[in-house]
């Protein structure tokens, strides 16, 4: 794809990026925080093509490496942060009710 | 060129990005959010091996090496992810963090190894900036990881030029980077990636105390961006999108942590917290102060109209959360008016304390923030202080000299009466003496918190 085309996208992501966190409270600072870096754990898509298509060793254990480090970032990522979100669920509606 | 569905389903892993941190942003879709993005990770990892004839230059190579690699860091993950408690978490973040850059960085080297010389300046350049910062973001959340574990000092390190030494490699690493790009060699590679990691060290090193999860969630962000920058080098739409998104919301997300400490980020980073200590830190220990015993506690609480909490840190490594649920609910019951007061950053990161009451079952609509409970101070009988320390002391709002000094806290010295458990005299996570701690109308409990918090419901019980 072209320069100009990626580049377009980098724009637009940076204001989507923006935009979709500008209302968060503060008590979700943490599991924002922790979601977000788990969606950077994607790079394992990256570590997976230069891996693929490794000429020489190096390049192999380095790239195994990397898809060991990034599926840690990504798995850890989202299985960590469903345990914090897991913990504000149930209780709204019953607490809703008993305050009002 | 790449199956158009194997981009389709990019695209859509994409939106479940977006969808995700959308959702994260409110407490009802947060979970669901949370679970659009893995669904959107797992698309993405699974296409990825379809890219097909032209860019791997046949079938995916190394496929066998490729799946266990995926398989030990999955499992190594998960298991981290299921045994750390939830006081552990902020430096579960780092260290996750930490990887993710270490893996972006790793990247950018095997592109630069394998097709150095004939990249374009565009791309060389978003190479080795994807190395520098992906470096960067490794060792600094190692080093911060490191200090939220107390393998080494909270505090902050200061060593002897330090500034100095940190401004030289930092030169150093943009004049590697510089000439990496018009002159590429590996030797140089490897130098600049050595002075990155160094780097990444010096930036995180002075910086200590409460500032230190403004720096996992910079460092989030840098990840980010190393991510969209290897995007942008192995032409893959995806990575760019999910980078740029995670860099531009973890860049605002660091914003109103730092806003919400009234700290400039620019003070985190280079002014951080200076090592002098505040001044009546010598005189600490001859200094009167007036402790109580639980009966005393329980008969202040039981006579009072209103009580605020405000729980720390302290609460949660004694894993008090749960007695002080059961505290709270004795009082509610003899018709006591009992809030709970979050202030930004207690815990040791922004909404750390709401997850770790939440875990204990503690309604959510007990929970006040720090705008809307502060004006409630004075009409509140006693205010009930559990293992926080940094947050309500006032030289933070007085002392101009103080390290903490503009950074909002809870006015609890406002209260009638202040009730402080604590395990010892030792002064906050920032080092600096609270002089709440001294006021006539405080009583300190000393003890663990769980312990004393038991003996308080005990004698409630009694009352």
């Amino acid at each position: 794809m072209d320069a100009i085309a990626l580049l377009t996208i980098f724009i637009l992501s940076i204001f989507v990026g923006i935009e979709v966190v500008s209302k968060v409270s503060a008590i979700l600072h943490t599991p924002l925080m922790s979601g977000a870096n788990a969606i950077h754990g994607v790079v394992l898509v990256g570590a997976i093509l230069v891996t693929g298509k490794a000429t020489d060793n190096v390049q192999l254990y380095l790239g195994l490496v990397a898809i060991v480090l990034a599926s840690i970032n990504m798995v850890g990522g989202f299985v960590v942060t469903d345990r914090m979100l897991e913990m504000f669920k149930p209780k709204k509606n019953e607490k809703e009710e008993v305050s009002k | 060129m790449t199956p158009t569905w194997v981009r389709l389903a990019e695209l859509l892993a994409s939106v479940l990005f977006i969808l995700a941190l959308k959702g994260l942003s409110s407490p009802k879709t947060a979970r669901r959010g949370n679970l659009l993005g893995a669904a959107g990770a797992a698309i993405a990892t699974a296409v990825a091996f379809f890219y097909g004839q032209e860019f791997f230059g046949g079938p995916v190579q190394h496929l066998p090496e490729i799946l266990v690699a995926i398989a030990i860091g999955s499992i190594i993950g998960w298991i981290a992810a299921k045994r750390v408690q939830m006081t552990q978490m902020p430096q579960m973040v780092a260290l996750f963090n930490g990887v993710g850059g270490g893996a972006a960085a790793v990247i950018s080297v095997i592109e630069f190894l394998s097709a150095g010389n004939e990249e374009t300046v565009a791309m060389l350049t978003a190479t080795i900036f994807t190395v520098v910062v992906g470096s960067v973001s490794f060792t600094g959340s190692l080093l911060t990881f490191a200090k939220l574990q107390e393998l080494m000092t909270s505090r902050p390190v200061v060593i002897p030029l330090g500034r100095f030494i940190t401004i030289g490699v930092a030169v150093g690493t943009i004049a590697t980077a510089v000439l990496l790009v018009l002159n590429p060699s590996n030797t140089l590679l490897w130098l600049l990636l050595g002075l990155s990691l160094v780097l990444g060290i010096l930036l995180v090193l002075p910086v200590g105390g409460a500032d230190v999860p403004i720096v996992i969630s910079l460092l989030n962000a840098f990840t980010g961006l190393s991510v969209a920058a290897s995007g942008y080098v192995l032409g893959n739409v995806l990575l760019i999108v999910a980078g740029t998104l995670v860099g531009a919301s973890g860049t605002l997300l660091t914003r109103m942590m730092a806003q919400a400490m009234g700290r400039p980020l620019t003070n985190t980073l280079f002014g951080a917290f200076t090592a002098k200590a505040s001044t009546s830190t010598a005189s600490a220990e001859d200094r009167p102060v007036k402790s109580a015993s639980p009966e005393d506690v329980a008969i202040m609480l039981a006579y009072a109209r209103k009580v605020i909490i405000v729980p720390g840190y302290g609460l949660a490594v004694a894993q008090a959360q749960n007695t002080i649920r059961e505290l709270v609910e004795l009082l509610v019951a003899k018709g006591i008016e009992v809030d709970y007061a979050i202030h930004p950053v207690a815990g040791r990161m922004p909404g750390h304390m709401n997850v770790l009451l939440a875990e204990a079952n503690v309604p959510y609509d007990q929970l006040k923030e720090m705008d809307e409970i502060n004006p409630e101070f004075p009409a509140t009988d006693v205010a009930l202080v559990v293992g926080a320390n940094d947050v309500v002391n006032p030289a933070a709002r007085d002392d101009k000299t103080a390290p903490i000094y503009g950074m909002p806290i809870l006015n609890v010295d406002q209260a009638q009466q202040v009730v402080f458990l604590k395990r010892s005299m030792r002064p906050g996570f920032a080092g600096i003496e609270n002089e709440v701690l001294f006021d006539p109308k405080t009583s300190l409990l000393f003890g663990d918190a769980k312990d004393s918090l038991t003996k308080v419901v005990g004698s409630l019980k009694t009352l």
